[in-house]
């Protein structure tokens, strides 16, 4: 076998995998109404986005239609149906964010990064999003990095903050 | 084990209160949304580790608990019985606090609550405005014990309500909490008595109870900093009220942007569950609830609650049209009542004292207290509770410790997207339902946030409608359509664009909006702009007329110079200019060409020597 027969086979073992997990997910909420965000929510967890093979699954594992299945993920922002890259890198743009200068750091982003709000870099690696209040307004401005809030940032604190997930 | 009664409720307060009182100090390490940010993982870590590695383990109980308040200043640390309250501790500064305060007894004055206005350091908590000032109700636990221990809830009175409540009439709970006034903490302040005495009376083969997690206002985190401090007091709070309505299904919907409280919640629900506290025949009292934690996708009109319902039952959250309303058909058309994080959190300590204890605070119709969640330009940001009535000055400059970097105070923006600011004329009004209205702002679900002087409202209030516009559900024309509108008006005054007849239109929309929309997010939408345009019209027409920005925010508006006396002529504005409109000689003072200036501040970013002025 050729390393490429290999690495494909690997593949699709996780893809099979991934996919036995979510049916066991629907399976767990089969007795309970209205859980589709929820499996959502889960799907999105194991393939780290939904596209439209996962929504399909989700349909006709859930007696849905996909359109149906697709209207709701499309709703909400938290669903993303193109995939992630390696670093989310969110800007929180709540009132109190705002007010202490998340605009700036907008922007030294997009300086740094060459990229716009919802672009990810060529190398996949860092993506910018707007978030709309994380909670944390205490420690306006904030920039959560995957599940890491740094608090009180200046726009020079930003290169430093992108060189910590870089050689991961 | 198995909680059957009050009996067994007393019996493990007395064991958990026996167990926490052999110990000489208690070292309280706050697990809060703002110290986790501030990596008090670390610290907690560290201080079990250091505690046992010193043999204090019998000696020194470590406690890691839910907020304490002052969130900016994380980690924060409280030491007992000493209560000695220490600020930003890093494990080298436990480790100090540990060597000198817990073995030696010394205080270690610099390391405590640091108060702007008092300009000194005050180590006793009780001592600090901030803390003293504020009378808790809704977070009488939250911070005070660890979060994820349904013992130390117990201990501290927890069940005892809901033990309490089975022994009443389903109107004799309604009876209380209407007499004790209690109004709805989500904003909007209907009165929970009405609201459930309607849901007890609604006929229907099930019922629901609801509470609205969804804290999506911008600049809000106290319903979070409940949840994550004090999850059992949730539990019973919508216990209560399930058992008053006749309900056995409770839901709590959750914003997803809160992972922290999501996995608190569940844990404590388990929790719960294990000690019969919830499921059948809840502490021996015959009847059954049960609690499930629906999260949210990223949606703020899921905070609307007919929105929300759609979205608990797993479809897109666009809100109905009332009537019916929920306590008649709401969640899977089942009669429903639904509340807020805050008001549940109220329901307890009612039942407990009664009424008129709780009416004993606020003033008027505004009784009992509010959580406010502080940010923004403010000292002391972070969650505090005060009695209804306060006037905002006192919560702003007093608890609050007043405006950052020495700036003047400009408004106070309260309700987020649906709510409006006040100004420095108003800032003695007192804080409740009808005062707040009245200056058409509202109380909202408790996020203040405060404007320093360079703040520009033009800008704050196009800031809000491109939020409104962001989330507008899109199902009604007035909110989708109209909304819109009233962005692109306000994009265009920001950038100088706008004629004076543009304010006009701003109002006239905002008006139809408000009657037309078919919900609340539509119906509150306007409120920034109608409230800024009334308090700081000045400002609209400093951008409309003199095309300036005053407060040299809109960059569109600012014009950027060069100091002459400050320049050194290093030529490192030039070279990051994109347009290249920077000109001078090497070591002499450049000058920007202000027509060909595309305003983009590179040059004001790299100047070294702070030679670059915005005007």
């Amino acid at each position: 076998m050729s390393d490429v027969a290999k690495n494909l086979s690997a593949a699709d073992k996780e893809t099979q995998a991934n996919y036995e997990k979510l049916a066991n997910v629907i399976d767990l909420y089969s007795g309970k109404e209205g859980c589709l965000i929820q499996v959502l929510h889960a799907a999105q967890e194991i393939f780290g986005y939904l596209p439209f093979e996962v929504q399909k699954f989700v349909a006709d594992n859930m007696g849905f239609s996909v359109s149906y299945v697709s209207s709701v993920s499309s709703f909400y922002s938290f669903f993303s149906t193109t995939p992630r890259t390696k670093h989310d890198v969110k800007v929180c743009l709540g009132t109190a964010c705002y007010v202490r200068g998340g605009k700036l750091l907008i922007e030294k982003l997009q300086e740094l990064l060459g990229i716009g709000v919802g672009e990810a870099t060529a190398d996949n690696v860092f993506s910018i999003h707007v978030t709309r209040c994380v909670g944390a307004c205490g420690l306006a401005p904030v920039v959560v990095v995957d599940d890491d809030v740094f608090k009180q940032v200046k726009p020079a604190d930003i290169a430093g903050i992108l060189d910590q997930y870089r050689g991961e | 084990m198995r909680v059957n009664n009050v009996n067994d409720l007393k019996a493990i307060a007395e064991k958990y209160n026996a167990e926490i009182g052999k110990y000489e100090h208690t070292i309280y390490v706050c697990g809060g949304g703002g110290c986790i940010s501030s990596k008090c993982q670390d610290t907690k870590n560290f201080v079990d580790g250091y505690i046992k590695e010193q043999g204090l383990s019998d000696k020194v109980n470590v406690i890691f608990t839910g907020c304490m308040g002052t969130c900016a200043m994380g980690p924060v640390v409280l030491v007992e019985p000493e209560r000695v309250y220490y600020v930003h501790v890093t494990p080298e500064r436990a480790k100090e606090i540990i060597d000198r305060q817990i073995l030696k007894g010394e205080v270690i004055e610099e390391y405590t609550f640091f108060d702007a206005n008092l300009n000194k350091h005050i180590p006793c908590i009780d001592d600090i405005p901030f803390f003293a000032e504020q009378v808790q109700i809704v977070l009488n636990k939250c911070g005070k014990i660890p979060f994820d221990s349904v013992e130390a809830y117990i201990a501290k009175g927890g069940f005892t309500a809901a033990a309490k409540a089975f022994t009443m009439t389903q109107q004799q709970i309604i009876d209380e909490v209407t007499a004790s006034g209690l109004r709805g903490r989500g904003g909007a302040g209907f009165p929970t008595g009405i609201k459930w005495s309607a849901g007890m009376k609604a006929q229907g083969e099930h019922k629901c109870i609801v509470c609205n997690a969804d804290e999506g206002d911008p600049g809000a985190f106290m319903d979070r900093s409940a949840i994550e401090g004090d999850p059992f007091c949730l539990i019973e709070g919508m216990m209560i009220g399930g058992y008053a309505i006749g309900a056995n299904n409770g839901y709590v919907y959750c914003r997803a942007e809160y992972p922290v409280a999501v996995e608190r919640f569940n844990k404590a629900l388990d929790i719960a569950r294990e000690w019969g506290l919830l499921g059948k025949n809840v502490l021996g009292s015959g009847f059954d609830f049960d609690i499930e934690l629906r999260i949210g996708a990223g949606a703020f009109v899921c905070g609307e609650e007919t929105a929300l319902m759609n979205s608990i039952q797993g479809e897109r959250g666009e809100p109905r049209q009332k009537p019916p309303f929920p306590f008649e058909s709401g969640l899977f058309n089942y009669p429903t009542i639904i509340n807020n994080v805050e008001t549940y959190y109220n329901i307890a300590e009612i039942i407990n004292r009664g009424a008129d204890w709780f009416a004993q605070y606020g003033v008027g119709k505004s009784k009992g207290t509010k959580v406010f969640a502080l940010a923004g330009d403010v000292i002391n940001t972070g969650i505090v509770e005060v009695p209804m009535g306060m006037s905002l000055r006192k919560l702003i400059f007093e608890i609050g410790g007043g405006i950052t970097d020495g700036m003047k105070f400009k408004a106070a923006q309260m309700g987020g997207p649906s709510g409006g600011c006040i100004t420095e004329k108003n800032l003695d009004t007192s804080v409740d339902y009808e005062s707040l209205t009245a200056l058409g702002a509202i109380m909202g679900s408790g996020g203040l946030i405060v404007m320093g002087e360079n703040t520009c409202m033009v800008d704050t209030a196009r800031f809000f409608m491109q939020f409104i516009q962001d989330e507008s559900c899109g199902k009604c024309t007035p909110c989708r359509v109209g909304t819109k509108r009233m962005l692109e008006i306000l994009e265009r005054i920001t950038q100088g664009k706008g004629t004076l007849e543009d304010l006009d239109t701003l109002e006239e929309l905002s008006y139809t909006i408000k009657d037309t929309a078919m919900c609340g997010l539509g119906q509150t939408a306007p409120n920034p702009v109608l409230s800024t345009l009334a308090n700081f019209r000045d400002e609209y027409v400093a951008h409309i007329v003199d095309k300036t920005c005053p407060a040299h925010i809109c960059s569109a508006l600012a014009h950027y110079y060069i100091v002459p006396e400050k320049c050194k002529g290093c030529t490192l504005c030039a070279r990051n200019c994109p347009v290249q409109c920077i000109s001078g000689k090497v070591k002499e003072p450049h000058v920007i060409d202000q027509d060909k200036c595309i305003k983009c501040g590179a040059c004001m970013t790299n100047c070294k020597f702070g030679a670059v002025i915005k005007k």
